[in-house]
């Protein structure tokens, strides 16, 4: 059997859907094939606490949202993509509370705005503190309305169908029943989330394993930045969860083992009793991670049974600013720590959160390979450069979401049917598949070793500090459990609901990232944002004012090239915070 | 129609005692059936209806088959069931109307009071009806 | 080191299993695992067969919900050491079809869902240039309550009459449906109220009120049919009454 669409979107989170809506939209005879491996209301997105930057307020502008965005991003975004994101934020948000999106509003009846890190203004919309489950299910509720939508829950896509260098469908398990099925189409956007599984201290689900962008880079399309990951300043030790920077922008501090407020020793500006926009708790991510580590290595952290921590205060804030502003932050801290922030400090330590990389991409969702389209955490356009701003990705799923979904219509509308030659591409993955599920192994390693091994690498040598030695010595490790990965042990040759299986393509896939993440930051001798190399303290713009490109040689290993950024209105800059 | 993937599914059915396990579904059981004691009720009023229609003899003889100790015991059974509705109904109001005074959500303790009040206010003017007839 | 046995329901279709059979795995008792621990433990070190759905274990995705002990709960939410010294007994969620193991099938909530219309439906579209529909913070609280279900469908396994009778529209469907007739913003109620008041509908429920003890969110969602009902009984009463008002 063979399912035939007009443009195929693999992922059903904030960005995929919102492209679904675009197309039934903009092209209402198109029929669109939403494919998803988890139903849309669990996608990551719904994870999202804090918010999402548009800049409505009247102090505020879009160049200010955009320069805040461009020396967040430490000047590794591409400006003109800048300039479109920060111009059509206030729109999709608008949009959608018009598809009825509860936002917090101001006695007036107007939409609130709320500060976030290394934002100058007071530009975040939110819904309380579960501004991504608000979005998400907004979305998704208004999706159903589409009758040209057809969904494909719980689907997980294993490959793209290539003919003659153009993407023209997917070959996806559907995980009910086990069968393997080819969905063409004309255009294929892929919305599939970051992979922030390939380290093993994690904001991410279960399900951010990459899968989006291991398909794209297996299909030829290149990766960009992928040394770029971010580690938010806030997650709760052992489960890492995530504790919204909303709470430190409502007023709430960092403290060492000694209660001092330690941000001030890392040129992050003087501590105020209340929050100072762009200014110590209020700094960007990555500075406040490095700081942490600072700290860790002056003894002046806590010790917990998961590591070291610091203390995040948000006692004086009282419980009616808690409850009204950070009611799930109270609820995360008392259902899952068994403390309340209202009377006790919260532990915290940095946690990996998002990937600034991904597919590579043009402001419409344009990857290199022809009829392949990418948005949200998976693409990389690049708005976020070398670090994200938060409340950023939200947004940026919308626009870029809608960008790409119109991108793709447009291209189906124009493009020929996929060649049915496709289909014997869809036999060779079913027998790929299929020889795998079947093929007995009872070597040592299990896909959770191997898994476990690939995430210990990771953060020993791309954790927030980097040197040359240990990613080079990363990259020889991973080399070889790449190796053993393809001969694990595996308990489950059964089709239905084989979740096992699912998680043996997802660690391929993983396996593929990880070493487009080491390359990529061996390759980029220099510090920026996120990337952080003590062996190169400094950025260096002669060399590197420019985005990596990791291509996938026929060996399976990656190529780093590099393409230089698009600057448009502000030239590099020093980044200054707190004064 | 069933497909043969969903031919594999494992189907459930509730055991028969599944209301025996928790309070609030033996509440509900005993709910559906306190149906029947409400028919009962309705039943005895047409009857009382047709009796006062045929004549005194005709109500008197209703009232002694209404004396009667097993129709006391019946009726009795039947106006707790009518009590157990009534409870539920006045406790879920809360719920169900959401009541504001300028602008503030009254809290559901003070609907919930409100009911009752009225509840027994009704019953009062009743019994004294009863009394002073 | 402490243990804990899990006692799951295996069922594997594939196998040719008839029944579901609970299976005992001894997994570490530590004091900061959920449940939902100890099944990847099982899933990681013991038997890679074991199926089960989870994502986010910050209680927002709604993917985890399982019986445990009998109850509905979200396994990423529910402690181990608040179930000692066991053993823990962990079925699928009830009164759904069971695919495999712990999973049951989802298919009837989406179907139930999207006849609801849970989405804004209004007269007019305003443009959105010309910027947000106004909304107070009383307007919102209106519905915010009810605009917090995650889906988890803990509230179906609790609710008997989904049990005895599949067709019911449900309680979270119903709540997301009463979450828009509440939205100052939306203009839908009557073509909603219309869907809600037909057999399968809000008047189904008997308020056994155990979904809105299930629901981890504090949905309430037996409040929200109830408020439905009588929004319900008030539309048939004035199109009784005033027959010749516009439907």
């Amino acid at each position: 059997m063979s399912l035939s669409h007009d443009v195929v979107i693999v992922g059903a989170g904030g960005a995929g859907l919102r492209a679904a809506i675009a197309v039934a939209e903009a092209e209402p005879r198109l029929s669109v094939a939403l494919v998803s491996k988890v139903y849309p209301m669990r996608s990551h997105t719904v994870s999202a606490e804090g918010g999402a930057a548009g800049a409505i307020s009247a102090d505020d502008s879009l160049e200010e949202h955009a320069y805040d965005t461009i020396s967040g991003g430490d000047w590794l975004c591409d400006q003109d993509a800048v300039e479109n994101f920060v111009a059509e934020a206030p729109r999709e948000l608008l949009r959608l509370e018009h598809w009825g999106c509860p936002w917090s509003r101001e006695p007036d009846g107007h939409v609130a705005v709320r500060a976030f890190g290394g934002m100058k203004k007071k530009r975040t919309w939110f819904a309380a503190d579960k501004t991504g489950f608000h979005l998400l299910h907004t979305l998704f509720q208004t999706s159903l309305k589409y009758s040209n939508i057809t969904r494909y829950d719980e689907w997980y896509v294993s490959r793209l169908l290539v003919d003659d260098g153009r993407v023209c469908g997917v070959v996806a398990l559907e995980l009910m029943s086990g069968l393997i099925e080819t969905i063409t189409g004309r255009s294929v956007v892929i919305a599939t989330g970051g992979g922030g599984r390939v380290f093993p201290f994690t904001t991410n689900a279960a399900i951010k394993t990459g899968d989006g962008m291991a398909l794209a880079y297996r299909a030829g399309a290149p990766l960009k930045d992928m040394e770029f990951v971010q580690y938010h300043p806030t997650g709760l030790p052992f489960t890492g969860i995530l504790i919204t920077e909303a709470a430190r922008a409502e007023g709430g501090w960092l403290l060492n083992k000694d209660g001092y407020r330690y941000l001030q020793d890392y040129d992050l500006g003087k501590p105020e009793p209340g929050p100072v926009l762009r200014s110590m708790e209020l700094g960007p991510r990555d500075r406040l991670s490095q700081a942490f580590v600072h700290e860790m290595a002056k003894g002046r952290t806590i010790n917990s049974p998961y590591g070291p921590v610091v203390h995040l205060d948000l006692r004086h804030l009282g419980e009616r600013t808690i409850d009204a502003k950070l009611p799930m932050v109270r609820e995360l801290c008392r259902d899952y720590e068994r403390i309340d922030p209202v009377h006790e400090l919260v532990p915290v330590r940095p946690v990996v959160h998002y990937m600034m990389g991904g597919i590579h991409t043009d402001r419409n969702g344009v990857t290199p390979l022809a009829g392949l389209f990418a948005a949200g955490e998976t693409a990389c356009v690049s708005i976020n450069g070398a670090n994200r701003l938060g409340s950023n990705s939200l947004p940026e799923c919308l626009v870029f979401g809608a960008r790409a979904g119109r991108a793709a219509a447009l291209y189906a509308v124009e493009a020929p049917p996929p060649a049915l030659a496709v289909e014997a591409q869809g036999d060779d993955e079913r027998r790929r598949l299929d020889e795998d599920l079947l093929r007995r192994s009872d070597g040592p390693d299990r896909i959770s070793s191997i898994r476990t091994e690939m995430q210990a690498i990771l953060e020993d040598a791309a954790g927030i500090y980097r040197d040359g030695d240990s990613l080079t010595k990363a990259t020889d490790k991973l080399r070889e459990l790449k190796e053993r990965a393809a001969t694990a042990a595996v308990d489950d040759a059964s089709r239905r609901f084989n979740t096992e299986r699912v998680a043996g393509l997802e660690l391929a896939g993983m396996l593929e990232l990880a070493e487009c993440i080491l390359h990529s930051a061996l390759r980029r001798e220099e510090s920026r944002g996120a990337h952080q190399r003590t062996d190169f303290p400094e950025r260096d713009d002669k060399r590197f004012l420019a985005h990596s490109l990791a291509y996938r040689e026929s060996g399976g290993s990656p190529r780093v090239s590099h393409l230089p950024v698009t600057i448009t209105r502000w030239p590099p800059g020093k980044r200054v915070y707190g004064r | 129609m069933i497909s043969p993937l969903e031919a594999r599914y494992y189907r459930r059915r509730m055991p028969l005692l599944w209301w025996a396990h928790r309070r609030s579904y033996a509440i509900f059981v005993l709910r559906e059936l306190s149906s029947a004691f409400v028919a009962l009720f309705i039943v005895e009023l047409l009857l009382l209806v047709r009796a006062t229609a045929r004549g005194p003899a005709a109500y008197e003889s209703f009232l002694d088959t209404m004396a009667h100790p097993a129709m006391i015991v019946l009726n009795l059974i039947a106006l707790a069931f009518v009590l157990l509705h009534a409870i539920t109904f006045a406790n879920l109001t809360p719920r169900a109307m959401i009541v504001r005074l300028r602008g503030r959500r009254v809290p559901s303790r003070v609907v919930l009071a409100g009911v009752y009040a009225g509840w027994l206010l009704v019953t009062a003017f009743l019994a004294w009806l009863l009394v002073a007839a | 080191m402490d243990q804990i046995t899990l006692r799951v329901a295996r069922y594997r279709p594939d196998d040719e299993e008839t029944e579901p059979v609970l299976v005992d795995y001894d997994v570490p008792l530590r004091p900061d695992w959920a449940v939902l621990d100890g099944l990847n433990y099982i899933k990681d070190e013991l038997d890679g067969t074991l199926s089960y759905r989870w994502s986010c274990r910050m209680g927002i995705c709604g993917s985890c919900g399982m019986m445990v002990d009998g109850e509905p709960k979200l396994t990423c939410a529910t402690f181990l050491v608040d179930l000692a010294p066991g053993p823990v007994r962990i079925e699928p969620l009830a009164n759904f079809p069971v695919i495999r193991d712990l999973i049951v099938d989802l298919t009837d909530f989406m179907h139930k869902l999207s006849s609801v219309k849970p989405w804004l439906i209004r007269q007019d579209e305003q443009p959105v240039e010309d910027g947000e529909y106004l909304q107070t913070p009383a307007q919102l609280d209106e519905f915010k309550q009810f605009s917090m279900c995650i889906n988890c469908m803990l509230c179906y396994a609790a609710c008997p009459v989904y049990g005895l009778d599949g067709s019911f529209v449900g309680p979270a469907a119903i709540a997301l449906a009463h979450r828009y007739d509440l939205d100052s913003r939306d203009e839908g109620d009557r073509q909603r109220l219309t869907i809600l008041a037909q057999p399968d509908g809000v008047w189904d429920c008997t308020f056994v009120g155990e979904c809105s003890t299930a629901c981890p969110k504090g949905v309430d969602p037996a409040g929200a049919i109830q408020q439905a009902k009588l929004a319900a009984a008030q539309e048939a009463m004035k199109s009784l009454l005033l027959p010749w008002r516009s439907r």
